[in-house]
């Protein structure tokens, strides 16, 4: 301090221009807050204005269908194996002919992800063989209890769409899960229909459904017609 | 029993624990309680972009007599766990605490020795929040689920029958070790 001083008297400058920057010295040491006043306010508006995650954040699971309605989860576990935390609980059960939940032999009986464990990481996803689980952006997760926070099967399955036919029904006739895997059925079709309308003729996605299988014409029971 | 609070205009039914209620998810002060890395999300919400002022919260006392609520961030482990029960116990009623992230909540991916499987097992968690860590956003959400719920906590005599309430329901409730479902 003292040394300033001296420093100032010394080579500072004289007169009317010592005056004014003692006058404005402490006005000086405020620049940075008077600059940022006449800046746009960086503060997000989290509750009322919701700004859109990046594309990629790893947000809450889904387990997806296929087109048709049948569920992608094969039950394999091989997410509850990737998984670090051990957040995530598997058990399968086999597919029968009057309960085909997913093409193939297995089907996911049980699942169970534990979102208190869960870190997020995403390694579920890249072990899962048919891409039945992956992660959206939906991030408001917080609740009361530890019980609600253990999300199960009905709460991460993907809500049917227009047009899917809610399982169990049968696979479409003459394909293999190969075939379901590579894209090749895009809608349920008629035959999937009727078999739900005799088991469960009060089913809620047969209509949309029963018209999706009129109008597809790219499956493979219509390419198989056209072949 | 219709009676005269069915014809009473809206403004009329405001009771007391409204009022009560109002104030005290109005102006809830934090204890500064960062554990581990959710401390910096936490420290995040608090800055300008997140800004937890705007729900009345900014000022994080390192004094807990000063505090409302008690946001654990970050993993507890055993030899923090009665530090973080001494400075709840001397917080002032009434008080809340936030579970920050998965270690907070259950432990998260820390299963061993040396971290406690949830906060939880020392203080009683109002509100738990996944995440790891959870960006600032969720923590704002959860913050905004403890005021709704602080918001509609009753008072007096409806304290104690809710009180009574739960404790019944807890008694008829299945224990959980008894709750099979579709687990085998």
């Amino acid at each position: 301090m003292a040394e300033e001083k001296k420093s100032s008297t010394s080579s500072g400058p004289s007169g009317i221009g010592r005056a004014l920057s003692e006058l404005l010295a402490p006005v000086a040491g405020f620049g940075v807050t008077f600059s940022n006043m006449f800046r746009p306010a960086v503060t997000e508006q989290y509750p009322f204005v919701k700004h859109p995650t990046a594309p990629r954040y790893h947000g809450r699971h889904q387990l997806n269908r296929y087109p048709d309605g049948l569920e992608k989860c094969i039950g394999c576990e091989l997410c509850a194996w990737a998984c670090p935390a051990d957040a995530i609980f598997v058990e399968g059960g086999d597919n029968t002919p009057d309960g085909q939940y997913s093409p193939g032999e297995r089907y996911g009986r049980v699942y169970q992800i534990n979102y208190l464990r869960c870190i997020f990481c995403g390694l579920c996803i890249e072990a899962c063989p048919t891409r039945a689980l992956t992660m959206g952006n939906d991030f408001e997760l917080a609740g009361p209890t530890r019980e609600g926070l253990i999300f199960t099967k009905e709460d991460l399955l993907a809500p049917l769409k227009e047009g899917m036919l809610a399982a169990p029904h049968p696979m479409v006739e003459g394909t293999t899960d190969g075939d379901y895997y590579r894209g090749d059925v895009t809608a349920p079709t008629s035959a999937q229909v009727d078999w739900v309308a005799e088991q469960r003729p009060e089913d809620p996605t047969l209509e949309a459904a029963g018209r999706a299988a009129a109008s597809d014409t790219s499956g493979p029971s219509a390419r198989k017609g056209a072949k | 029993m219709a009676g005269i609070e069915e014809k009473a205009p809206g403004f009329a039914l405001g009771t007391i624990s409204d009022l009560v209620g109002l104030a005290r998810k109005a102006s809830m002060w934090p204890v500064t309680m960062g554990l581990a890395c959710c401390a910096i999300e936490m420290m995040a919400t608090g800055g300008a972009r997140f800004d937890i002022s705007r729900f009345g919260m900014e000022v994080f006392r390192a004094s807990p007599r000063h505090a409302d609520v008690m946001i654990v961030s970050g993993r507890l482990s055993q030899k923090m766990a009665p530090v973080v029960r001494q400075v709840y116990d001397q917080m002032a009623g009434p008080k809340w605490v936030i579970s920050m992230g998965a270690c907070a909540s259950s432990g998260g991916m820390f299963n061993n020795y040396a971290i406690v499987q949830g906060c939880d097992h020392i203080v009683p968690v109002d509100i738990y929040l996944p995440g790891c860590p959870p960006r600032p956003e969720m923590l704002l959400h959860a913050i905004l689920e403890l005021h709704e719920q602080v918001k509609n906590t009753p008072l007096g005599l409806d304290r104690v029958k809710a009180a009574r309430a739960v404790e019944a329901a807890a008694l008829a409730a299945v224990p959980v070790q008894a709750q099979k479902g579709l687990l085998a």
